[in-house]
């Protein structure tokens, strides 16, 4: 197992926002979380690369292996963590750097400097985000050049060039249109080969389309977790059911 | 139907009202603004001259140039930005960034405003009693540059921490997402956003201290030194102290007038001058962190 979470709670100072989540994914695979607003889906996407951390008053308790490595060990260096669990936002974040700069910005600030390095890598992360050809010949202009699809797969690009094997994304394709959302899709599944992903989603179409595994949380509870086709064909519990047939959410 | 009528066309009205007290209001502001200005030019354009500019005061100051106050008044700007721009930057930083919600910080940002409300004659004393006095430093440019920092910190501080919030929260995130620590973070992503508003704050504190009077009463400024400081030990004469001398108690205050008015142009121009630098300054980084 790449992921294995045990009995995990979160508190927001008073609020108890993740009830006793015990999860696992398997690596090289998609899998979606889903559940109306609120219900501790995001919150726990962001369990894995430890960002709660930077809320004041957050309590975790429980236990999160990646790899077999307890990441809330007082001995795991954050920083190294994120390295390794890339995250992608919901609206495209771009940093007001140049096309390039956005891209190597994850290799510098871990210390590469190696120019022909970064310069090859930068380029292999937009050709897997595939966004090198319709960049290649602008790498200096600014990232906010671009059109809010190409950015966000620029974040992907960004993501992916410090060599992460685990990517969380927070409802990556919810600001984009159409096409732009097909292009992200085909993405995700490309880059499951290679990554293990892990996605937040309000798109009940989204999530059938792109993961292997679905979780269905409520109220910080995670109340089914089964194969997508299991889930959005013949859920056990009625409440999954209700949600995924748009009775309640 | 009729009272619906009255009742849209009394909105109407009342908008029409508060719409052009508004603009009244908006464009006397202006009015002031540009009366203040012709009043002085018209009055002082006549002293203009390159001597007055560059020669030294001569006959009891009522003739010659203002030459060591303009230079005076520029070691002053750059003595205290020096000063308050690195710390009060610094400090904005550490309470935006860094210090978390709670005791601390509410009161380090309650005595960062209760600085701004300090009379600057106070800190004039204030300057006097511990930079003069006490360190020693005697009447000097270091002194009042001090006294002048002291006083402007709190608008350093302000503007920056205003600067640091407009920093939409998603940038950071994406940056620590990456594995940048928080260091790296101000540095590389909130810093160089929010560079042109810090500039703004710049802008605020030069034009306040260029014109502070009070603050460098008992710290720098001569009654009358004509002659250039060789350190930063040294008095010099500014140009805020020069116009109050000149206006109150010269030699002949009667004779001495025009040089006032002068004085007063070349004051306002010279803060004109700064805040078009700075203005331009902001623009380019502005620019640049779009492009790079």
């Amino acid at each position: 197992m790449k992921i294995r979470t045990h009995q995990v709670n979160l508190y927001y100072s008073d609020f108890h926002a993740l009830k006793g989540i015990t999860m696992e994914i398997s690596a090289n695979t998609v899998t979606a979380l889903i559940g109306p607003s609120g219900c501790g889906k995001s919150t726990f996407l962001r369990v894995f690369n430890r960002m709660n951390d930077l809320i004041d008053g957050v309590k975790i308790t429980g236990d999160i292996f990646i790899d077999g490595q307890e990441i809330y060990d007082r001995k795991t260096n954050i920083d190294d963590l994120r390295k390794n669990v890339g995250m992608v936002f919901q609206k495209p974040n771009p940093f007001p750097k140049s096309i390039f700069e956005n891209v190597a910005y994850g290799l510098r600030v871990n210390g590469i400097n190696d120019k022909k390095f970064i310069e090859e890598r930068v380029e292999r992360s937009l050709h897997q985000s595939a966004l090198w050809d319709e960049v290649k010949d602008k790498m200096k202009k600014s990232a906010f050049e671009l059109s809010g699809g190409q950015q966000q797969r620029l974040c992907i690009a960004r993501a992916l060039a410090i060599e992460p094997s685990i990517i969380l994304m927070d409802e990556p394709a919810s600001a984009l249109d159409p096409i732009s959302t097909a292009k992200i899709e085909e993405l995700i599944y490309e880059l499951k080969k290679n990554y293990t992903i892990i996605i937040v989603t309000h798109n009940m179409q989204q999530a059938g389309r792109v993961s292997d595994k679905t979780g269905f949380f409520y109220l910080g509870e995670l109340i089914e977790y089964d194969d997508t086709k299991i889930i959005f064909t013949n859920p056990k519990n009625p409440r999954t059911q209700n949600y995924i047939t748009g009775r309640f959410g | 139907m009729a009272e619906g009528e009255k009742i849209s066309s009394n909105k109407m009205l009342k908008q029409a009202i508060a719409f052009n007290l508004f603009r009244i209001l908006s464009f006397s502001v202006v009015a002031i603004l540009i009366i203040i200005l012709s009043f002085i030019t018209i009055k002082g354009f006549r002293a203009i001259s390159w001597e007055f500019l560059t020669a030294m005061p001569e006959d009891g100051m009522t003739k010659g140039g203002i030459y060591p106050a303009i230079i005076g008044t520029f070691y002053l700007i750059a003595g205290s930005m020096l000063f308050a721009f690195p710390i009060g930057v610094l400090s904005a930083i550490y309470i935006n960034e860094y210090a978390k919600d709670g005791f601390f910080k509410r009161f380090v940002k309650l005595m960062t405003n209760n600085l701004a409300g300090i009379p600057s004659i106070v800190f004039g004393l204030f300057g006097m009693s511990l930079f003069v006095n006490t360190l020693g430093f005697g009447d000097s440019i270091l002194a009042g540059s001090l006294t002048l920092g002291l006083l402007t910190l709190p608008v350093v501080i302000r503007t920056t921490e205003e600067a640091l919030k407009a920093v939409d929260h998603s940038f950071r995130l994406g940056s620590y997402a990456l594995g940048a620590t928080k260091l790296q973070t101000i540095r590389r992503v909130v810093l160089p956003m929010s560079l042109p508003n810090i500039i703004t704050g710049l802008i605020l504190s030069i034009g306040r201290v260029s014109g502070e009077t009070a603050p460098i009463l008992f710290t720098v400024a001569a009654y009358f030194l004509p002659k250039l400081p060789t350190s930063i030990f040294d008095q010099v004469m500014a140009l805020p102290y020069h116009l109050y001398v000149i206006s109150t108690s010269g030699t002949n205050i009667e004779e001495s007038r025009p040089i006032a008015y002068g004085t007063a142009l070349v004051l306002i121009a010279i803060v004109l001058i700064v805040n078009l630098l700075a203005n331009g300054l902001r623009r380019y980084f502005g620019n640049k962190v779009k492009m790079n």
